[in-house]
């Protein structure tokens, strides 16, 4: 399947801090992305980049086959909404779908009216005067009825309440499979990404730690509980992401494509939350240190 | 592209225009009997103009003035820092067009209704006041009016203020991308605009186009002299009317440039107060029986339109070099 999203040893520096380095992915089409890793961690840039509103200090970053921003044909393959929905406050909700049609040579006016008074709103309101749940509604709709091949979404539910935030994202999983989007959407919540995304890119301290398809991720991972041991002792097939030790006990958190067999261990399950925070807890040197670029796991 | 940029301008442009057309009709009410009054009274209009009128031809002055300046301020300061601000320009760079398109047709747009703004109220001040201008040009007095060449009233007939706008629009459209933030934005283009605007009649505008020279020799009777700097420099006044002075030196027996001798300033030394005006008169015939001699230098009132052309030219080439720095800088902003 073709990539939505490549990128290759990409870096972005503001002045002397780096917020995202040796960065390589491979994204393909037709999935559901999502960006997971605490504030500030870079997620962002990344998704800033994917969109061209930066430029990399290195390496490339190519999305639907083209450099971003380069023009109006690969602007019209990617939309994006950004941290916060900004819209303008003085134009009304008419006003918005006007600007996609005039400035999308794609767009499709039927599906944004229609998505409008689905969702209860008076075109003729202004977007000053929007709820943040509606404003993020407004801003989606655009990013939708432009029609693009990729959708790039920044915290598009950061600000919203429970209830606003599992309507949008209901709302958006519904576009997405009437539309056949490939979406890409960052959240510092693991439960968003969970409920939503069917792929993973786990962003730390501005360096991808895990990046891969949700199940393939879940089949791969173990908790082993067993009698303390030291944990270099291990096979070679099997990389250990978190240990920790008391008198008697040894927990790891291992990655291992092949099933394991040594009768000491008791090996548990994890879900997709626990394996997120295992990276994100993960000592950053031991990242470093050990591998520097992890591969996509398969 | 056309569409939103109008949509978002159309409320700052209405205003502007209904402050101009308000202007326009006040003008056309009261301009009708000025020229009616030149018609009859030729140069000696100056002494009859009434305090209405005065009012009138000051306030055109200034209005004709602060057009840019506002323009500056409040068209191109705000039109891409408050996007930058509210971080709307997502929004709108995410559209399928791209960010130089975005920029060229802002730009074009309000470059275009801030020339046509100028131009429309340099046009109707400069025909309310061409009957004082041309009596002032034909010999009347000075001491109420300006010459259309003063640095004053220059900047407010004509075709330049249409430059003065579109150079003060860019200028606020570039500051606001550079400082990206609106009020910041909007005090700096007010402060760089007036700044500019001093600097070119200091020391560009003698220079555009080809001044006149003449040497007014100093004698009792000549032309009127006055002295500067406890009587180190002085300034003759030649009969040129309408003429715009840009220097005055003084010239010794070969011709050459010179000092005041001091022994000028010693001629005029009194035990108290002010020399006589005899003794004045005195001490300048000395001067002149010395071989001084005064050069004038100045711009006549003929090179006017040569002058308005140049300098629109310059304004108009600063504008697209900053319309070139902004779409170099718009490509990298992050």
């Amino acid at each position: 399947m073709s990539a939505v999203l490549r990128a290759q040893a990409l870096g972005k520096r503001y002045k002397q801090r780096w917020a995202l380095q040796n960065c390589d992915l491979d994204v393909p089409a037709g999935r559901v992305v999502g960006l997971v890793g605490p504030n500030g961690a870079g997620k962002s840039t990344l998704l800033n980049l994917a969109c061209g509103m930066l430029t990399p200090t290195t390496g490339t970053i190519e999305v639907c086959g083209g450099r971003p921003a380069t023009g109006p044909n690969q602007l019209a393959k990617v939309g994006f909404v950004a941290q916060d929905t900004p819209t303008y406050a003085a134009l009304s909700i008419a006003d918005h779908l006007r600007l996609g049609a005039r400035l999308n040579p794609g767009w499709d006016d039927a599906l944004a009216r229609d998505r409008i008074r689905r969702l209860g709103l008076d075109l003729k309101q202004k977007a000053g005067r929007l709820s943040g749940g509606q404003r993020a509604q407004l801003a989606l709709t655009l990013g939708i009825a432009k029609r693009p091949e990729l959708l790039i979404l920044d915290e598009p539910v950061a600000a919203l309440d429970p209830l606003a935030r599992r309507e949008f994202m209901q709302d958006l999983m519904e576009a997405v499979a009437e539309h056949e989007l490939s979406v890409v959407l960052s959240s510092h919540l693991v439960s968003d990404v969970e409920r939503t995304c069917d792929y993973v890119i786990v962003l730390v301290d501005s360096r991808v730690q895990v990046a891969g398809d949700i199940d393939d991720l879940v089949a791969c991972h173990h908790r082993l509980t067993g009698p303390r041991r030291d944990p270099d002792t291990l096979p070679a097939g099997q990389h250990i992401i978190t240990a920790s030790h008391t008198d008697r006990q040894t927990t790891l958190l291992v990655r291992t494509d092949t099933a394991v067999h040594d009768p000491a261990w008791t090996v548990h399950p994890l879900g997709l939350e626990d394996i997120v925070l295992a990276y994100m807890t993960r000592p950053a040197d031991a990242v470093r240190d050990t591998r520097p670029a992890l591969e996509v796991l398969r | 592209m056309i569409w939103l940029t109008w949509r978002q301008f159309r409320t700052q442009a209405a205003v502007m225009f209904a402050a101009v057309a308000a202007l326009a009709v006040t003008l056309a009410v009261t301009g009708p009997q000025l020229a009616d009054l030149y018609r009859t009274a030729g140069s000696s209009l100056v002494d009859q103009v009434s305090s209405s009128d005065q009012t009138v031809y000051y306030t055109g002055l200034l209005v004709v003035l602060a057009v840019p300046a506002v323009i500056g301020m409040f068209w191109g300061a705000p039109l891409i820092s408050r996007e930058l601000e509210t971080g709307t320009h997502y929004l709108a760079w995410n559209q399928g067009v791209t960010r130089t398109r975005w920029l060229a047709t802002k730009l074009g747009l309000g470059a275009t209704a801030a020339m046509t703004a100028a131009g429309l109220t340099s046009l109707a001040v400069s025909w309310w006041s061409s009957p004082i201008d041309r009596a002032v040009n034909g010999g009347g007095a000075t001491d109420t009016y300006f010459p259309r060449l003063d640095p004053v009233a220059f900047a407010a007939r004509g075709v330049v203020p249409m430059a003065h706008a579109a150079f003060a629009f860019v200028l606020g459209v570039a500051l606001g991308l550079v400082i990206r933030r609106t009020l910041a934005a909007m005090a700096t283009t007010l402060v760089v605009y007036a700044a500019v605007q001093i600097s070119v009649p200091l020391w560009i505008r003698p220079y555009l186009a080809a001044p006149d020279r003449t040497t007014v020799p100093i004698e009792p009777d000549g032309a009127p002299i006055s002295i500067q700097e406890g009587a180190k420099q002085i300034v003759t006044h030649p009969e040129v009317p309408g003429a715009w002075v840009t220097s005055q030196q003084t010239l010794n027996a070969a011709g050459q440039l010179a000092p005041v001798p001091s022994s000028f300033a010693d001629c005029l030394h009194t035990e108290s107060g002010p020399p006589t005006l005899q003794q004045f008169d005195r001490c300048l015939a000395d001067l002149g029986a010395q071989g001084y001699q005064q050069q004038v230098t100045y711009q006549p009132a003929g090179n006017f339109w040569a002058l308005q052309w140049a300098e629109t030219g310059l304004y108009l080439g600063l504008a697209l070099a900053l319309t070139g720095f902004c779409a170099w800088w718009i490509r990298r902003l992050t």
